[in-house]
């Protein structure tokens, strides 16, 4: 009987040893995957539990972290939050984080390289970690300024940036939300409200359309034509081109007229600052079948079609279509069709033209400020890549000068003020009649220190028209005015 | 039983000292809690501690009267066990605003005053074999309490539960006592009958088909269990203890095959008719499918356990420095994954440890005991505290499917407490047995020697004794 007992401890041994080796396993050699499981959010729990840093307009916070009694320490709050929305995000534990609140998670929570010293410190004298703040690059002010020039109810988006350092200063998109709605701790209410929001007709709480919004860039997108055009050789200023009122697509038998009603029709024949000017589409037409599709391929992707660009957060790249057929060739370089570009996109082209060429990396973050106000990085400006070279810069500047002052643009025009820039309109094509609005462009053209981009997306061409121009010319005066 | 012959020493004070290290581990816990939560060491601290300490020397003393001779180990490492569970249900309810540990305290009293009083009144475990078939009544009248309307109520999808004068209590817990006692009383009258008559296949002696009787009647009980009150942890316990009771009766392998077959027949069964156990398996087998994750009963709950024990990882996140609140259960079903979190599994592993020591004391009293009787029953006292251990852990690590079994001594819940500190006092008596000197010297058996059973032994088992 004494022999069954002790088999039995034997068994019983058996027992504890594979206790331990499940323990063994889970809690040592299985650990690493089991914390990065997507379904663990003890990581974001525990998030909830810290302060986390704030984020600065000039040196005002717009979203910090605010001590409570509610199931975390700590609850997101947001200040001017439909001002803010798609550069903030939202921080929220139900719908996860996007924008800043996601890219810059690390600075926010503590967690950066630049903290590491501090986390040290910290980690031996049992202080909690603190987040750092972020602040950016953004002009409050004019921030405020160009969300106003959005009427609700529109889809619009306008950018400021400056040429020279990248540095965006003000990113604004309507239709807007509450930041603080998606920030509520509890996960019910939080998802309610979500579900709301994505009933708003042209809003994401998930997307910033500066960034995130792909859209045919129209007539915005002869800016890559002219470079084209002059680094061909074939197309100068002066070169006089044939500017017929309609042309048929290479290859098909649809035709293209040039815009109805405008001063394209008076002149058969053009200088190229003329059709630039005034925008007729049907001599770029005849410049794609001259020239094929790899001078648009190749400037494109220099001025950063395709590539991947980080403001922090990822800008959506642009398409410029791989292999396009003669006819879907002569559409895209008239910005319709397949080609499709991010507001963010096109302000790019006008800070390289106005940068002598080079393109300097759009950026949003200025510095990273620890808790103690020690600055732990600051922002320098990079180059994201040299588009052109100064001389073309120069001769596309002054091309661009010609809507402003006579052209397409006129409406921009601001006394004293040199402003190059290029109006651009999309059609949908989708029956409905309306149109996407653009403008880009830069001031003052010979010492260029903002680039503007605005854009209003599914609007009838008269809105549109009333809305990209004139709101230059606001934004301008407001610049150099103030 | 020649190895045992070894003057006996009481070894009370050695089991002192084991005592205050065993309650500075329990306060030094507690301590911890106190001082990494918000509101600092609280009031608590001092009255609960107080209260395990005086309870835990009171238990001393009544040994040192009663018991002398008992196992210096037991009481020490049950005490550290129950200190230590009781810190960190404090550590879970200072984290969910709640005071289960306070409830805790008061059960661990109840127990601890009961196993006393089961001390002081049983003095010899013998005294049980008189009351074999009582218990099994006795145990049938508990594991059918819950079903009877009014009284039983049904908590988390199982009817194991009582409620009166509003205190829940779960009979099942009880019951182990009762089926131990009832298998070890009707093994050691019965074991020559069944030990000797049988066919013999290959190299397998087959029982008799009616000494498989009483095999068929356990596992009856635990389908029985597992269909009308949806336990499948209790069901597995009791069908555990029977088997491991009648192989160390008969030292029979056959009776293993044989009940391991009826496991699986019952389990596949089970498996394939029982909605709660088909989702327990599934839950078990693909416990990160999101969908499975989500589903209501699904395997939120062993998902989060594991989570809780990676970010453990080997040291721990410190007590009261983790999240363990975040696992469903944490104080009771799943207090091994809120040790484990906080103490990592160097801690976790200590702590299966004192259990490994607890459980092999008790097989150390079977080992010792004069009778068969006491033999029996310290064996399947022990197992069944292995097997709940092993039931819980290997749920908890995802090794078997997740059952709703308690962890002895440490979680939340008072008849577990009861049931398990009245089995302490009994393997404790059981060892207290086993090591006093002789009443008369030199008799062989003690079933001779005492007058304790009513019942004699049959002549045979005696010279069985001997032959071993």
């Amino acid at each position: 009987m004494n022999q069954a007992i002790r088999n039995t401890w034997i068994a019983v041994m058996l027992l504890f040893v594979l206790s331990l080796g499940a323990l063994s396993y889970v809690q040592f050699f299985a650990a690493k995957d089991l914390n990065a499981n997507p379904l663990n959010n003890r990581q974001l729990f525990k998030e909830f539990d810290l302060p986390r840093g704030a984020i600065l307009v000039d040196g005002k916070p717009i979203a910090e972290s605010v001590a409570t009694d509610g199931q975390f320490k700590y609850q997101r709050v947001y200040t001017d939050p439909d001002l803010y929305s798609h550069l903030t995000g939202f921080y929220s534990l139900t719908n996860s984080s996007t924008q800043l609140e996601s890219v810059m998670n690390d600075e926010l929570t503590g967690k950066s390289q630049d903290q590491f010293f501090d986390r040290m410190i910290n980690l031996f004298s049992g202080k909690e970690n603190e987040g750092a703040s972020v602040e950016l690059t953004i002009d409050g002010k004019l921030q405020k300024f160009v969300y106003g020039l959005i009427p609700d109810g529109t889809r619009g988006t306008i950018i400021v940036s400056e040429p020279k350092t990248g540095n965006i200063l003000a990113m604004a998109s309507k239709p807007s939300y509450d930041t603080n709605l998606l920030a509520v701790h509890s996960s019910k209410q939080a998802a309610a409200n979500m579900k709301e929001l994505l009933t708003v007709p042209g809003l994401s709480p998930y997307r910033n359309p500066a960034i995130g919004n792909l859209i045919a860039p129209g007539s915005t997108f002869k800016i890559f034509d002219m470079v084209a055009g002059l680094e061909s050789g074939k197309y100068k200023a002066d070169t006089m081109l044939a500017n017929p009122p309609t042309i048929k697509l290479p290859g098909t038998n649809t035709s293209l007229p040039n815009f109805e009603g405008g001063n394209c029709a008076a002149r058969p024949e053009a200088t190229f600052a003329y059709i630039v000017a005034q925008s007729c589409n049907t001599p770029f037409v005849k410049m794609s079948e001259e020239l094929g599709k790899e001078p648009f391929q190749d400037v494109t992707e220099r001025f950063g079609f395709g590539q991947q660009v980080e403001i922090p957060m990822r800008v959506v790249p642009s398409v410029f279509p791989q292999d396009p057929s003669p006819d879907e060739l002569g559409l895209s370089v008239i910005g319709q069709k397949d080609v499709k570009a991010t507001p963010m996109q096109m302000n790019m082209a006008a800070m390289g033209i106005a940068n002598d060429g080079v393109i300097m990396e759009p950026n949003l973050i200025k510095q990273v400020i620890a808790p103690d106000l020690r600055v732990l990085s600051e922002s320098k400006p990079k180059e994201f890549s040299t588009a052109v070279s100064k001389d073309i810069a120069d001769k596309v500047t002054d091309l661009m000068r010609g809507p402003v002052k006579s052209g397409t643009a006129v409406r921009a025009q601001v006394p004293g003020l040199d402003i190059a820039a290029k109006t651009g309109t999309s059609q949908l094509g989708d029956g409905s009649g309306l149109v996407n609005s653009w403008i880009t462009g830069f001031a003052p053209a010979d010492d260029p220190q903002v680039a503007v981009t605005i854009v209003f997306e599914k609007i009838d061409f008269k809105t549109g028209s009333s809305l990209t121009s004139p709101n230059l010319k606001k934004i301008l005066e407001a610049v150099f005015n103030q | 039983m020649s190895e045992l012959e070894t003057a006996p020493v009481p070894r009370r004070n050695m089991e002192l000292l084991l005592l205050v290290l065993a309650l500075a581990v329990a306060m030094g816990a507690y301590y911890l809690v106190g001082i990494n939560s918000d509101e600092g060491l609280s009031q608590e601290f001092i009255s609960q501690g107080l209260i395990l300490v005086g309870l835990a020397l009171v238990f001393h003393v009544v040994l040192r009267i009663w018991a002398k001779y008992a196992d210096p180990v037991i009481l020490p490492v049950t005490v550290a066990l129950n200190g230590i569970g009781l810190a960190m249900i404090h550590r879970i309810d200072l984290a969910k605003h709640d005071d289960t540990a306070f409830r805790q305290i008061m059960w661990t009293g109840v127990a601890m005053v009961v196993a006393m009083i089961v001390l002081w009144t049983i003095r010899d475990h013998r005294v049980l074999r008189r009351f074999t078939y009582i218990a099994l009544a006795a145990s049938v009248l508990l594991l059918l309490l819950p079903l009877i309307k009014g009284l039983g109520v049904e908590i988390n999808g199982a009817r194991i539960w009582v409620r009166f004068f509003g205190l829940s209590f779960q009979p099942g817990e009880l019951a182990k006592i009762t089926l131990a006692t009832f298998f070890a009383g009707y093994l050691s009258s019965n074991r020559e009958l069944i030990l000797l008559a049988g066919r013999k296949v290959g190299p397998l002696q087959l029982p008799r088909s009616r000494d498989l009787g009483p095999m068929i009647v356990a596992w009856l009980v635990s389908i029985g269990v597992l269909v009308v009150q949806r336990d499948l942890g209790s069901s597995i316990l009791f069908f555990g203890l029977f088997m491991v009771m009648i192989y160390v009766a008969t030292a029979r392998v056959s009776w293993i095959v044989i009940g391991t077959l009826m496991l699986v027949g019952g389990g596949t069964f089970a498996y394939l008719t029982m909605s709660h156990v088909t989702r327990r398996v599934d839950g078990w087998l693909n416990a990160f499918d999101p969908d499975i994750y989500h589903a209501i009963g699904g395997s939120r709950q062993i998902v989060e356990g594991l989570f809780g024990l990676a970010n453990g990882g080997l040291m721990g996140t410190g007590l009261g420095n983790g999240s363990p609140y975040m696992v469903p259960l944490a104080n009771s079903d799943m207090i091994v994954a809120s040790l484990g979190e906080e103490l990592g599994l160097i801690g976790i592993s200590a702590i299966v440890l004192l259990y490994l020591i607890l459980v092999s004391r008790g097989m150390r009293a079977a080992l010792g005991s004069r009778d068969t009787f006491g033999k029996l029953l310290a064996t399947g006292f022990s197992f069944t505290l292995a097997l709940q251990c092993f039931v819980v852990i290997g749920g908890v690590t995802r090794l078997i499917p997740l059952t709703g079994l308690t962890t002895p001594f440490m979680a939340a819940g008072g008849s577990s407490l009861l049931s398990n500190w009245i089995i302490v006092a009994l393997l404790l008596l059981i060892s207290h047995n086993s090591r006093r000197p002789m009443l008369s010297g030199v008799s062989a058996t003690a079933e001779v020697a005492t007058k304790a059973p009513r019942r004699s032994p049959g002549l045979l088992e005696s010279i069985k004794e001997h032959k071993r």
